[in-house]
């Protein structure tokens, strides 16, 4: 792992807002092709750290390169091979979902098939519907096709399955793992360990804007209990999540 | 995939994605097109007839003789005869009726017949109309075989072009339409761009900034052009509006619509960065068009205002877009005779958008 090649390269990364510090000297590597998780609570600096390295927001000090590339010099040039999941954004009102994939087909400067975006996240039913007619699930789905259009090299995805049923849920981890078959690296953050745990290749505990943690999730769960950890209860081979999804059934909903 | 990017492909799909919004919006519909068409309709009916004097003629008249006959040849007054002598009093008390009138056959001999005409306080400036038109009419039955001793006078009309009221309210509603357009088309769009995180979304792309103004603007501008043409073209066609030099007339108040649009949307861009929210933006927006909408000689002309309130209208903008939006379309002025009302709105236009660089926000 440690011979790859660091997609991104964040040293000593700092954003101080008015009398607070958000971000306090993160340094990590996200190598090409894994899956990396940023987790900690909110308020930890998880967004402000994304949206440093998206070139959406100033840092104060420290250094950050994607692919290479200075996020102070090379702005421009890392938008283009980037995807961006927003926590919460909108889209432009009043168009379908097929004429906001050609809108943002002509600001990446790229020809996409809006179709073809479409069936890779399996909206293709979707097609004339407007954004805010979908579900929690879908939206996200849609958010994560337009992060594909210009074929990027890393996607970044902002807590992607907050606020999502177990199955939409599910739905959205076998996306995100798709999306890491075809060779690009992903960013992600999440509140959910057990999303991390299936879904990541290392993660990085952030709390109060310092990396706490950085490794495999097997690495620190064997870190953790070679301390002589015990879990109070004795664990099953099943959880009630495995119960719900069993009961209700794993089939892509559109729920 | 190498291609280079292209800031034109991005600021015209943006264009594109922002008309057909625009098109779906009914509010931007309604008060670009809507609006104005209703009162082009209203006004245009309502204004056609000129001045009518509604003269109550007692039941007790003697209708066949020279006087109701004249009266009837008179276009700007209108008999009413199918009312009883107690309804006629109220009305005429209530000045639903200008003025009553009894003719009778005079028994004692000359002249012929007697008219007994009863004005109403409630209707003085009608009144008066009346009665200069009856001097006249009764000048002339009773001179008809006279040779007039001192003066006679020869009437001649010379030719002119109608002044309608269309060619009044139809470049103020036009002026109307781009002020709301540019205004609240622009404030609501770019507030709830910003709001929804749609703009950081695009920010997360390599679109310029000047490309999403450029392409809002674009499309903004297109719109309310669209409208423009539209409602000219109603205007001419169905009510008359008068187009002095035809299409040249038309490319030239589209162009006074386009600057007038630009200079409204730099009003647009500055209420979008002052509202805190949603709900702020009609209180503001209201601010900057209502005023101009009442002052500016949209329905009226401005030198019916009180003098005290004319140094007022002179000053606003869509004033002198108005101004020059009547000297083209009626009086066939080219542009360059409308240059000073055309500097004012350049001046406005420079000082609103130094005024938006300074207020706009993105985030």
């Amino acid at each position: 792992m440690q011979d790859k090649q660091a997609m991104i390269r964040v040293k000593d990364l700092v954003k101080k807002y008015d009398d607070f510090t958000a971000v306090k000297g993160l340094s990590f590597d996200v190598f090409e092709g894994e899956i990396f998780g940023l987790l900690g609570p909110n308020g930890a600096g998880k967004t402000t750290t994304l949206e440093i390295i998206e070139t959406l927001r100033q840092k104060t000090s420290g250094e950050v390169f994607v692919n290479g590339l200075s996020i102070d010099r090379d702005a421009h040039a890392i938008k283009q091979i980037i995807g961006v999941q927003l926590q919460a954004a909108g889209y432009y009102p009043n168009l379908n979902l097929i004429e906001l994939l050609e809108l943002f087909s002509g600001l990446y400067g790229v020809k996409a098939k809006p179709m073809e975006m479409l069936e890779k996240v399996n909206l293709q039913e979707k097609a004339k519907a407007r954004y805010k007619a979908l579900s929690g699930g879908q939206k996200q789905r849609f958010s994560i096709a337009t992060t594909l259009i210009n074929s990027p090299k890393i996607v970044f995805l902002d807590e992607p399955t907050t606020g999502l049923d177990p199955q939409a849920r599910r739905n959205l981890w076998q996306l995100i793992g798709e999306i890491r078959e075809s060779g690009t690296t992903v960013v992600l953050t999440t509140h959910y360990m057990d999303e991390a745990e299936q879904l990541c290749d290392r993660v990085a505990f952030v709390e109060r804007g310092e990396i706490i943690a950085l490794d495999t999730p097997d690495q620190l769960i064997d870190n953790l209990l070679k301390t002589g950890f015990e879990r109070k209860k004795e664990v099953k081979g099943a959880n009630l999540e495995d119960v719900f999804i069993h009961l209700t059934g794993q089939e892509w909903r559109e729920g | 995939m190498q291609k280079a990017y292209s800031n034109t492909t991005a600021t015209l799909t943006l264009a594109k994605a922002s008309f057909r919004s625009i098109l779906r919006s009914p509010s931007a519909v309604i008060f670009t097109l809507a609006f104005p068409l209703i009162f082009i309709l209203v006004f245009g009916f309502l204004s056609n007839g000129g001045i009518r004097v509604r003269l109550g003629v007692d039941p007790g008249s003697d209708l066949q003789n020279p006087v109701i006959a004249a009266m009837q040849q008179t276009k700007v007054i209108k008999l009413i005869q199918d009312k009883t002598a107690s309804e006629l009093r109220e009305s005429l008390e209530k000045g639903h009726i200008d003025a009553l009138i009894s003719v009778r056959r005079n028994t004692s001999g000359k002249p012929l017949f007697i008219a007994d005409i009863r004005y109403t306080s409630a209707s003085a400036d009608k009144g008066n109309i009346l009665r200069s038109l009856i001097t006249n009419l009764m000048y002339k039955l009773n001179m008809h075989d006279v040779k007039p001793s001192v003066a006679d006078v020869r009437e001649q009309t010379v030719k002119g072009r109608m002044y309608r009221t269309i060619d009044f309210i139809l470049p103020g509603q036009l002026g109307f339409s781009l002020l709301s357009t540019g205004v609240f088309g622009t404030a609501f769009v770019f507030f709830s761009l910003r709001q929804n995180l749609v703009i950081k979304r695009f920010f997360a792309t390599p679109v310029k900034r000047s490309s999403i103004v450029i392409g809002e603007g674009i499309a903004r501008i297109g719109f309310a052009l669209l409208g423009a043409l539209v409602i000219i073209l109603i205007g001419h066609f169905f009510f008359h509006f008068t187009l002095i030099h035809g299409f040249i007339t038309v490319i030239n108040m589209l162009i006074l619509c386009f600057l007038g649009v630009l200079v409204f949307m730099g009003f647009g861009f500055v209420v979008s960065g002052l509202a805190r929210s949603e709900s702020t933006i009609p209180p503001i927006s209201n601010i900057i068009t209502l005023p101009q909408f009442l002052l500016a000689g949209t329905f009226f002309s401005i030198e019916a205002f009180p003098e005290w309130l004319q140094p007022i209208s002179r000053v606003l903008p869509l004033t002198y877009l108005n101004d020059a939006m009547r000297l083209v379309a009626f009086e066939g002025a080219g542009l360059w005779e409308v240059k000073t009302q055309i500097l004012v709105l350049l001046v406005w236009g420079i000082a609103i958008y130094a005024l938006a660089v300074r207020t706009f926000k993105w985030e």
